[in-house]
């Protein structure tokens, strides 16, 4: 592979990857804002009852935190719901990141880096179903 | 307070804890999280929980500029990654299982640490040869920059990579261990130990922190640690924070505001010691 055309290709890549992350932040973030204000809509008493916040960030507070109760709440208009779902596209981001990479070691034929990038995405997908536990 | 001013006073800290963090060009989580625990007598662990969040954000953000520009060096972020992520969920399992009261403190060390790096002069050393490092040379990580303020191409070497990473898994700990972005290690491991340029070490590291992150983040969500309601507001107020203060502010050059500052930081350092021995 001679130089120019490869520094030419790894400058796409790297508009893509920036491109990515960007996106994937404004729209998490977007979300995560609308879910806020639609649970504030929601529940009037929020704005009124101080009693409520121990209620919500005490240390037994009950909100989704696995996928399957997320997508729940979605569906039955949480805010809560909404805003996890919003971090949860949030952390995904730099993931999304990683799996892009592993296309472009692929595409570039570079064999150690696909080895090196995709450890580090199973990796990243671990750590989620471990979190469980 | 009602949840809708707690939510309120929850944002305008975040927003000057990312304002301060990007001034002081430490991350907005070292900052947050003393503001929500001391002042706003959060549980440190939802507060580390809505730190690691922020986290990826103003990462993910700020990496998307320094991508651009070709100052982070994608090869070396993507091998180092393989410590940090190891890392990180090594230290964000630990955090589950340890009393807070050591959060506090191993928190106050780290804080302290980074404030005294502050101190250190970030300038380039004068290049001298670095000892070669088969390894680098087998995974090509050797690159170039442009550098504006000598208006040239600068060419570097990378070396003790094995060092890097066991440095980077150090890194990764604390970062997921306190949810913070831990910019500070990853940025010596890099400069110090591995002779990247510290121009290229921090567009580096921060591109590396979003991923860094995400390792520790999926398991405080799992777990539960993450809350909505305190998450929220302090994802969005220390990502507009850490913009507008990249924006407007620049960095902060000023010796004598900067020592100021040092001082503060050793304060908080020193409260969030202290409120970890009471707790042990």
């Amino acid at each position: 592979m001679n130089a120019p055309a490869r520094s030419e290709s790894v400058h796409k890549v790297e508009i893509i990857i920036s491109n990515l992350l960007r996106t994937g932040v404004i729209a998490s973030l977007t979300i995560v804002v609308a879910g806020t204000i639609l649970s504030f809509a929601h529940h009037p008493e929020y704005s009124s009852s101080p009693g409520e916040l121990t209620r919500i960030t005490g240390q037994s507070a009950g909100y989704p935190h696995s996928p399957r109760q997320i997508w729940r709440g979605i569906t039955e208009l949480r805010g809560a719901a909404f805003v996890m779902s919003g971090l949860l596209l949030l952390i995904a981001t730099p993931i999304m990141r990683v799996a892009v990479s592993i296309v472009v070691f692929a595409v570039q034929k570079d064999r150690i880096f696909v080895m090196i990038t995709a450890a580090v995405f199973v990796l990243l997908v671990l750590s989620f179903f471990l979190g469980k536990a | 307070m009602s949840p809708l001013e707690f939510t309120l006073v929850l944002f305008l800290i975040s927003i000057l804890a990312g304002g301060l963090g990007s001034l002081l060009g430490l991350g907005g989580g070292v900052i947050v999280i003393p503001a929500l625990t001391l002042l706003l007598k959060v549980d440190i662990r939802f507060a580390i929980g809505a730190s690691i969040v922020s986290v990826i954000a103003t990462s993910s953000g700020a990496a998307a500029a320094y991508v651009r520009e070709h100052m982070a060096n994608l090869r070396v972020a993507m091998f180092l990654e393989l410590a940090t992520t190891t890392g990180a969920i090594t230290g964000a399992f630990l955090a589950g299982r340890i009393q807070t009261g050591w959060l506090y403190l191993i928190f106050g060390a780290v804080l302290g640490f980074s404030a005294i790096e502050m101190l250190r002069k970030h300038r380039d050393k004068i290049q001298i040869q670095p000892p070669a490092d088969s390894l680098a040379d087998k995974l090509n990580l050797h690159d170039s920059y442009f550098d504006q303020s000598l208006g040239k191409v600068i060419a570097y070497r990378v070396t003790h990579c094995w060092l890097g990473l066991a440095l980077m898994y150090v890194a990764g700990c604390v970062s997921g261990l306190l949810g913070i972005g831990s910019g500070a290690l990853k940025v010596s491991a890099m400069d110090l130990a591995m002779g990247l340029p510290i121009k290229v070490s921090s567009a580096t590291s921060n591109f590396m922190i979003g991923v860094t992150a995400a390792a520790s983040a999926g398991i405080y969500l799992r777990r539960g640690d993450i809350n909505p309601f305190i998450a929220a507001p302090v994802a969005a107020g220390v990502l507009l924070g850490a913009v507008a203060g990249s924006l407007f502010l620049g960095r902060l050059h000023n010796q004598w505001l900067r020592i100021v500052f040092i001082i503060v930081l050793l304060f908080i350092s020193g409260q969030m010691i202290w409120t970890g021995v009471q707790r042990i």
